[in-house]
């Protein structure tokens, strides 16, 4: 069961791709999206986890030779979680300007986007 | 693997399945919310005390009430076009 | 493309994914297994440079240039979400309508509440390189804080606490100082972004060298960065109309 972890973060990312392809609502989608990407954030922590080992800070109680988690893909992700909310306010806000101007943000209707 | 682990992760992929399987916009926005709070609490039982900060700002406060303020918007925007094409 | 087959397609090529991931976590370590490689060279870094948190060390001292890079992209996409909710030609921007009582209650704990948030949020940010914490954990503390006016109080109190030039300017600020410190890097110490500043003992507030202020300098872009966002999405959903309208 030591997978466990690893087949969680691919069901979060599956299933928020599901959510993108079957939405009926733009903003709908995005949330969807939020989902998916939480997905990988759980999948990178999940790599970096090492059993019975404490966070990657130092002080007055962890001394600097004791046993840490990888703080490598900490890093990556934290900067990654604020990054991607104002990705997915630029996204939110596309979806009120395609409201305004078309009346409507069901996916299957907004045949202008269509190719 | 303890139950811990175990158990946070189960709640963390249920949070995720409710927030897609919630059809309407508005609602998502409470669900998002309490699916950040799950992942919060996953993080932190994986010893990663900065990106649960991070997320629990992010997650759980600024993203709900953005998609919030766009459902509303949208609907105000509905709304008054309606009025419009009424004159 | 119709809907049944755009669910068909998802159905093929999801399912082909879903088998290969399955068998690529049956490769990888165990979950919780002690090989880390990166971990075992980020961590001596760090302590040789007197950080105590070493994310941070690795987000402003040894991948500086990566935050650099995820900086520029928040900026950017907050400069697009912002042009998008401008009010278009045919629209105005009006005065908020006074709406709404809160209960007493509410408004104490707003009142008692904000300052403790703010002042948390300066700590989160200047301990970024010794406790849990930095520039873009406490600039989102920072900007929550702000709005709990606007939860506990009402949109005017709102606007009258946060006029949005300054913190566009603070944003600007933000961004521009990260540049201007790492070509100062390169100036002193022969690398972009290199950490130039004196360290100090471990442990202590000022001990990091550059990781403090450039985390400082992100705390100040992240606060900027979310005010601009969330007042744009404010002014659309309430003071925005078209012009004509009667609401």
């Amino acid at each position: 069961m030591s997978i466990y972890a690893y087949l969680v973060a691919g069901y979060l990312i599956l299933i928020g791709s599901y959510g993108i392809v079957r939405s009926r609502h733009l903003v709908h989608a995005v949330v969807s999206l939020s989902v998916a990407q939480a997905g990988t954030y759980v999948l990178l922590l999940a790599v970096g986890y090492q059993r019975a080992a404490s966070a990657p800070v130092f002080g007055s109680t962890t001394k600097p030779n004791t046993g840490v988690v990888d703080p490598v893909v900490q890093a990556m992700t934290l900067t990654d979680i604020v990054v991607s909310a104002t990705v997915t306010a630029l996204l939110l806000a596309l979806a009120v300007q395609i409201n305004k101007r078309h009346g409507t943000v069901d996916p299957d209707d907004l045949a202008a986007l269509r190719g | 693997m303890t139950a811990l682990v175990a158990i946070a992760l189960t709640v963390v992929a249920v949070a995720g399945t409710a927030v897609v399987l919630a059809d309407a916009p508005g609602r998502q926005a409470v669900t998002l919310s309490v699916f950040g709070m799950t992942l919060v609490v996953l993080f932190v039982i994986l010893q990663a005390p900065d990106v649960a900060l991070s997320e629990l700002g992010v997650g759980t406060a600024v993203v709900p009430l953005m998609v919030m303020l766009t459902v509303r918007t949208m609907r105000k925007d509905r709304r008054q076009r309606g009025h419009r094409e009424d004159e | 493309m119709n809907r049944l087959g755009r669910l068909l397609l998802f159905a093929l090529g999801g399912g082909v994914v879903s088998v290969l991931f399955v068998l690529a976590t049956f490769d990888l370590p165990d979950f919780g297994s002690s090989i880390h490689l990166y971990r075992d060279l980020a961590v001596p870094a760090a302590v040789q440079h007197h950080t105590a948190n070493v994310v941070s060390a690795v987000n402003f001292d040894q991948r500086a240039i990566d935050t650099f890079g995820e900086e520029t992209i928040l900026v950017a996409s907050v400069v697009g979400a912002a042009a998008l909710l401008r009010p278009s030609a045919d629209e105005s921007e009006r005065r908020a309508p006074d709406l709404g009582r809160t209960l007493e209650s509410t408004r104490l704990v707003g009142y008692v509440l904000m300052p403790v948030t703010l002042v948390l949020g300066v700590d989160v940010v200047l301990h970024g390189g010794i406790t849990p914490g930095g520039g873009f954990q406490g600039g989102v503390v920072l900007a929550t804080g702000l709005h709990l006016i606007y939860v506990t109080g009402t949109y005017p109190a709102l606007e009258r606490l946060r006029p949005v030039v300054p913190f566009e300017v603070a944003e600007s600020l933000g961004a521009a100082g990260f540049a201007l410190l790492g070509l100062l890097g390169i100036w002193t110490s022969g690398a972009f972004l290199g950490n130039f500043l004196p360290l100090g003992a471990f442990g202590q507030i000022l001990s990091t060298g550059t990781v403090q202020v450039l985390s400082a300098l992100v705390g100040l872009e992240v606060l900027g960065s979310m005010i601009v966002l969330l007042s744009s999405f404010f002014a659309q959903e309430i003071s925005i109309r078209k012009a004509g309208a009667d609401q």
